[in-house]
């Protein structure tokens, strides 16, 4: 082939430097202006006043009891939907039965779910007028507007994250080194810990950051079931629509820097998994 | 269960047949599936199935003609009309600079690759509520943006255009990341003959490289759109929140809530799940089209 024919089909093949060009600073701008620039104002308002207030605000009794909630929320959602996720992924990917499809479909739901619909289905079953109201109410069982309202919409926003990272690493393992440790007399637990566990390893971690990323930041959902009551049932991003509400601009983005390092943290972390792994991604 | 699978290849031994198969019997050596299984049904019916059915249960109290009063009232039909409306406006907007952003990033070697890789996901990652303060402050009237649109009259918040703006946030994600796998995958030898046969760069995109993206950009663009439908705390701090202009509908259950209507908020909580409901049939659909033709 010639040279020149060489370096046509190169330029049929690859685009022309100035639509790269083009392209390229159209993508960056774009990011630039929908992502970098709401980040970095976040931070910008925090700090408006100096580190000072914005600390301050940090410190304040409430800003801190909603700082508990959120770690104590997350501390009991997260595991949670990491067992269920292991357990799913174990039933759906290790064995074959009917209806497996639909059972994943199902899995799935609460990510097409409107956050407030997530907190309103809990309002309509423990809520004062839901399918539990009176009995809750004579036991003086307080599950809508107190902190368990919180923990159980935060489970149903953050349901699939782990069984959705798993079922397809799993399914894609099979079941030969499973088989081959319980031919050799392991038990079932121990064939776990020592041959599936190590497979999964990543992956999970991958499915319980993504977890934890949105535990944390749930607003919606728990913004329906938590009665804001301040000291109380109040979250993190539920903190920071209240003092935003109340104008103290300094306050609300102090909080919110928090929960923007923490998206900066997890997706740094993912990034990381991502370069470890290669095989990972989000599977929302 | 070990003992009744090792009587199996026995019996094959024996009769020289294969023993026929209970429906529903375990067919592998692995333990646990009558405990996962079971837990993983307990677990999704009480967290989800059940209280999900709530929302059903709870519209059907209206009766027909009811669940229609509640759940299209003039306001509702503004809110669900603001809704649609925006997320297909957002969806449209990722649509265009998602392609552009997973091509840059598929096709584009450029400094900082990495970090723009990664700051894709961030709307995934950032909590909505700290989304919507922060769109607010800069898309106001005194905000950074917001003044430089004023310069030029265009009012970009607390009305429909900052919703649109808001859920433009929330969607890109998905457009990109779903169509990054496919354009990754995209063999070099399709667009090489495209460019043999005599095919300009621009033929061989737009007859070539474009049509086999598009399953995929639909995907993407569905899934924008159905999570826009349902999105609250990054609409709600821009939206300005006025009945009839600028009210999202899942606003309008928690006002609802607010004001102790539980069969309000139902009704119009199940048109959005129906909604949702059709969109994971179009997508589904539109992922068994692809299928097809793979």
């Amino acid at each position: 082939m010639s040279g020149a024919a060489t370096k046509k089909a190169v330029l049929a093949t690859q685009d022309p430097p100035w639509v790269k060009a083009v392209v390229l600073t159209t993508v960056l701008l774009f990011l630039g202006l929908v992502l970098l620039l709401p980040v970095a104002a976040v931070f910008a308002q925090a700090l408006k006043q100096g580190l000072g207030p914005a600390l301050e605000a940090i410190r304040e009794p409430d800003a801190l009891s909603s700082i508990r909630l959120t770690l104590m929320t997350a501390a009991i959602a997260v595991p949670f939907n990491l067992l269920f996720g292991v357990c799913a992924a174990w039933a759906v990917a290790k064995f074959d039965f009917p209806g497996k499809a639909f059972l994943i479909t199902l899995i799935d739901l609460p990510f097409s779910v409107s956050p407030v619909v997530a907190g309103l289905i809990y309002v309509l079953v423990f809520g004062a007028q839901g399918w539990f109201g009176t009995w809750l109410t004579e036991h003086d069982i307080h599950i809508v507007f107190a902190v368990p309202g919180i923990i159980l919409a935060t489970i149903f926003v953050t349901f699939p994250f782990v069984a959705r990272e798993l079922i397809p690493l799993m399914q894609e393992q099979g079941v030969s080194e499973e088989e081959a440790a319980l031919s050799m007399g392991a038990s079932g637990l121990t064939t776990f810990w020592k041959v599936t566990a190590p497979n999964i390893r990543w992956g999970l971690l991958y499915g319980v950051l993504l977890c934890n990323a949105r535990a944390m930041g749930e607003f919606g959902a728990v913004s329906v079931v938590s009665g804001r009551i301040r000291g109380l049932t109040n979250t993190m991003p539920l903190h920071v629509e209240i003092l935003y509400n109340e104008y103290n601009y300094v306050g609300a983005f102090a909080v919110a820097a928090l929960l923007c390092l923490l998206a900066l943290v997890t997706l740094v972390l993912k990034t990381l998994l991502e370069m470890l792994q290669p095989d990972l991604r989000a599977r929302h | 269960m070990t003992v009744i699978e090792s009587a199996g290849p026995l019996q094959v031994e024996r009769r020289g047949t294969v023993p026929r198969r209970p429906f529903l019997r375990r067919r592998s050596a692995i333990p646990g599936f009558a405990v996962t299984l079971g837990v993983t049904l307990a677990v999704l019916s009480l967290i989800v199935l059940i209280p999900l059915s709530a929302v059903a249960i709870k519209a059907s109290g209206l009766g027909f003609t009811g669940f229609f009063r509640e759940a299209f009232t003039e306001r509702a039909l503004h809110a669900y009309a603001l809704s649609f409306g925006a997320s297909l406006l957002a969806a449209t907007v990722n649509g265009v600079f998602g392609v552009l952003t997973a091509w840059a990033l598929v096709r584009y070697d450029f400094p900082g690759k990495a970090v723009v890789g990664a700051l894709v996901d961030l709307p995934f990652a950032l909590p909505t509520a700290v989304a919507g303060i922060s769109l607010a402050t800069l898309y106001a009237p005194n905000g950074l943006i917001g003044a430089a649109l004023a310069q030029l009259h265009i009012k970009a918040a607390y009305n429909p255009t900052g919703v649109a703006i808001a859920l433009t946030f929330i969607g890109l994600p998905f457009v990109v990341r779903t169509l990054e796998p496919v354009m990754r995958d995209l063999s070099a030898e399709v667009e090489e003959a495209a460019a043999s046969l005599g095919a300009s760069r621009w033929q061989t995109i737009t007859r070539v490289v474009l049509p086999s993206l598009a399953p995929a950009w639909l995907t993407g663009v569905t899934l924008a759109f159905a999570r826009a439908v349902g999105e609250y705390g990054s609409v709600i701090f821009i939206a300005g929140n006025r009945p009839f202009k600028s009210e999202i509908a899942p606003l309008l259950i928690v006002i609802q809530l607010e004001q102790f209507n539980y069969r309000g908020a139902a009704a119009i909580a199940l048109t959005l799940l129906m909604v949702s409901f059709l969109m994971l049939l179009a997508i589904n659909a539109v992922q068994a089209w692809t299928r097809r033709y793979q």
